[in-house]
């Protein structure tokens, strides 16, 4: 049965703002820093989205991913990398036996607008390379048209597609147009079965931003609040320095609580953030800011 | 994978991000700030000002007698007679424009003395009370040469010597409410700070002094009830701007009840904070957190009167319950801390009283975990359910972290049980319908009412009460209008 579609929750953008300023003037410090920045790093997807990506590419994504800074050893793993399907099995290969699960985009990444068919073979092709989680986009245009059923069906499928893989629901945020949208898109991915609803593919502007992100969290409370369950939250796209990492993680704290801060229920979908926060960790441990260089690219 | 993913959950406590006091500069005793400058410290008549988070000793503060109120008086009517009333208006509204630029320049200290005298959240000291007072300072300095202007074909005439009485809830920003628009119309001031709460509106006196005002536009005089009402008996004060409880308002205005003297009331509250099950709840939650737990509930306009629409309360009560949980009570220094310390011993004994009774008439009492053991005054958040419209948890002010809920099902029923107090300052209503929004606000007996937000203030506002809560307004044109005969 589906969900009343016709039913939003409204939400009040003044509102969200002001919150949004008040959870971001928190002042975080020495230990709940250093905690805070390990615990962002242990939440990244390390992500690699181009068309021209190499296989070398790969390759030093999912070793940056394993062992983020040799310089501060006993640092955690990042939670997964975040690849095209073509690059899924070299990144499982690498990976296998680790803790760090692939991610892959499919359905259409990142517009969506393929057939319904095509997104169901290439999530099937993902996981048969060995993806343990599936990123996948919904489709937007319907979900604008007000065809909710639709975009319901849709991420049905793909989930019963996905297995035992888990599936993170990308919103396309910067492309909904208000909150009110996003909180619907939300509930409509939550009661579709999505494990984790993401913002963005980081392919539009604008990305995550504090406020959505705050919507979507509401949005899992209130599910969680009537039904007991969890669902994750992934935020992506423009989150590249460790303050505003920091910042959301307070939103995620005082919003959901302690059981969503680990990455099982919380990810940051970023390529840049990791050397951020190893910049700021060598920092803490040895006083001074190092130039950039002594960090490794990705 | 690095999962400590337990059912528990992770405790992320913040570390203390305390603002440094350490460029602080307060004196051992205080005098008077009378004719443009500080009389000597009267040890005799003195009192003193503690930190009410440690019940540290902070300063001692000379009490005015009969003999410096008087002195006080005759200096501010020597100043409107011999400066204020003949320099030009372009003049007076520079003289504001620089006190305003002056309390930006100190913001951050005098945002540290307001949270150390008065128990409230530097976060709160910093990012609302002292942006606000320079602003209408700003305000205010901007109006000095075009009163002409408020009301076509009228020529407003200043009063002469405004008595101003302040409480402790927001000192250094009442003190700007009260002589921000006195001075731009062209009056000279007597201010009496509240007694647990002298030191910025002293700082104030300090700033005013290097602001080369001339001697005797402002003079600030510390003291209690005493001095207060010496203040308000004397014959040459011609305008009488009082703020705080409404026993004394009524007292005043008995007190001047023959003369000419011209009053404005700022009086109690007690606001009804009206949620309807259209509304963004999640929003409405932030409202009402904000709309009671500001600043201690130490707030007039407070909405400590939550009505619930039925078929959402259970929902409200426990989201709220949730978010009150996440509060953080504390040292009122600490950046972090969202909910500082009551301001003095007796209002804690008073909000204690009613929490007791809240207990003896047998009601729902949510209290969140008061962390804080230190020597201080403090009152965790709470949140009473299951009370009637007749307790007087419902029908008093309590001036605190209290929260009363009340449930209704139709409009009527709400704009009832709001309209039912003899209080009118102020009012809440929150509904994603506009049409709504406008019914019931036209409705409610107050004098400010937020739809969908609760407790902004800004300095072209107007500010006041109906009923009990008293009357008179103070910002925008109409705090004008306070101060001038037209």
């Amino acid at each position: 049965m589906y969900p009343d579609f016709k039913k939003n929750i409204p939400v009040d953008q003044a509102g969200v703002d002001e919150r949004v300023a008040r959870l971001a003037a928190r002042s975080i410090k020495k230990n709940t820093k250093i905690t805070g920045l390990k615990l962002a790093l242990s939440m990244i997807d390390l992500t690699t989205l181009e068309g021209k990506d190499t296989p070398d590419n790969i390759e030093q994504l999912c070793r940056k991913a394993l062992m983020p800074s040799a310089a501060l050893p006993g640092l955690p793993t990042v939670a997964a990398v975040c690849v095209y399907p073509k690059h899924v099995r070299q990144a499982k290969k690498i990976l296998l036996d680790s803790t760090v699960k692939v991610a892959s985009v499919a359905s259409g990444f990142p517009s969506g607008n393929t057939s319904r068919k095509v997104k169901l073979e290439e999530v099937k092709f993902a996981i048969d390379e060995g993806a343990d989680e599936i990123d996948m986009v919904i489709s937007r245009g319907e979900f604008l048209k007000g065809n909710y059923t639709f975009v319901f069906d849709e991420i049905a499928a793909i989930k019963h597609g996905c297995g035992k893989a888990r599936l993170k629901v990308i919103l396309e945020t910067g492309e909904l147009g208000n909150l009110d949208q996003v909180r619907r898109a939300s509930d409509l991915a939550i009661a579709a079965g999505a494990d984790f609803i993401k913002t963005s593919t980081g392919k539009v502007q604008p990305a995550a931003t504090p406020a959505v992100t705050l919507v979507m969290l509401e949005a899992i409370s209130d599910h969680f609040r009537k039904t007991g369950k969890m669902v994750g939250m992934k935020p992506a796209g423009g989150i590249s320095t460790s303050k505003v990492a920091l910042q959301y993680l307070v939103m995620v704290y005082e919003t959901l609580g302690g059981e969503w801060m680990n990455n099982t229920w919380f990810r940051f979908g970023a390529s840049s953030l990791a050397n951020d926060i190893i910049l700021q960790l060598l920092k803490e441990k040895t006083g001074t800011y190092h130039s950039a260089n002594y960090i490794s690219v990705d | 994978m690095n999962n400590n993913d337990n059912k528990k959950g992770f405790e992320w406590t913040y570390a203390p991000a305390k603002e440094s006091v350490e460029h602080i500069k307060l004196n051992e005793t205080y005098g008077h700030f009378i004719n443009g400058d500080f009389t000597s410290f009267d040890k005799k008549n003195s009192f003193t000002s503690i930190n009410p988070a440690t019940q540290e000793k902070l300063a001692r503060i000379s009490v005015a007698g009969k003999k410096e109120v008087n002195a006080a008086v005759r200096s501010a009517l020597n100043g409107y007679q011999k400066y204020w009333s003949k320099i030009s208006p372009k003049e007076r509204g520079k003289y504001l424009f620089r006190i305003a630029r002056m309390i930006q320049e100190r913001a951050r200290e005098l945002s540290v003395i307001e949270t150390l005298d008065g128990g409230k959240p530097i976060r709160e000291s910093r990012d609302f009370d002292i942006p606000l007072a320079a602003h209408h300072f700003f305000y205010y300095a901007g109006w000095a040469d075009k009163l002409e202007y408020i009301l076509p074909n009228r020529k407003p005439k200043s009063l002469g010597v405004a008595a101003q009485i302040i409480p402790w809830n927001f000192p250094l920003l009442m003190a700007a409410w009260k002589i921000a628009p006195a001075l731009a119309t062209g009056n000279t001031v007597v201010l009496k700070p509240a007694e647990t709460t002298s030191l910025s509106a002293l700082k104030l006196a300090e700033i005013i002094r290097d602001a080369d005002l001339p001697p005797g536009v402002v003079n600030i005089i510390t003291g209690g009830g005493a001095t207060g009402e010496q203040l308000c008996a004397h014959d040459d004060v011609n305008k009488i701007a009082f703020t705080g409880s409404t026993e004394i308002g009524k007292d005043i205005q008995k007190q001047i009840d023959g003369t000419s003297k011209k009053l404005s009331l700022e009086l109690g509250g007690k606001a009804a904070h009206i949620i309807f099950d259209d509304a963004a709840i999640n929003q409405a939650i932030e409202g009402i957190v904000n709309g009671i737990f500001f600043n201690q509930g130490h707030v007039c306009c407070a909405g400590s009167r939550l009505l619930v629409q039925e078929n959402v309360l259970d929902e409200v009560i426990e989201k709220l319950q949730k978010r009150m949980q996440s509060l953080i009570v504390g040292d009122p220094l600490d950046k972090n801390t969202d909910i500082g310390a009551v301001n003095n011993e007796s209002q804690l004994s008073k909000i204690n009283f009613f929490l007791e009774l809240a207990h003896k008439e047998g009601l729902e009492v949510f209290q969140t975990q008061n962390k804080n053991s230190s020597a201080g005054y403090f009152c965790a958040p709470t949140l009473i359910s299951g009370v009637s419209q007749n307790s007087r948890l419902v029908q008093e002010e309590i001036f605190g972290p209290v929260l009363t809920v009340q449930s209704f099902r139709t409009t009527e029923e709400a704009i009832d049980k709001a309209n039912n107090t003899p209080f009118g300052l102020s009012a809440g209503v929150w509904s994603e319908k506009t049409s709504r929004i406008f019914q019931v606000t036209s409705k409610l007996r107050a004098g400010v009412v937020w739809a969908n937000t609760y407790n902004k203030f800004d300095p072209s506002s107007p500010f006041g009460g109906y009923k009990e809560s008293g009357f008179g307004r103070e910002g925008g044109v109409h705090g004008l209008i306070s101060y001038l005969s037209i």
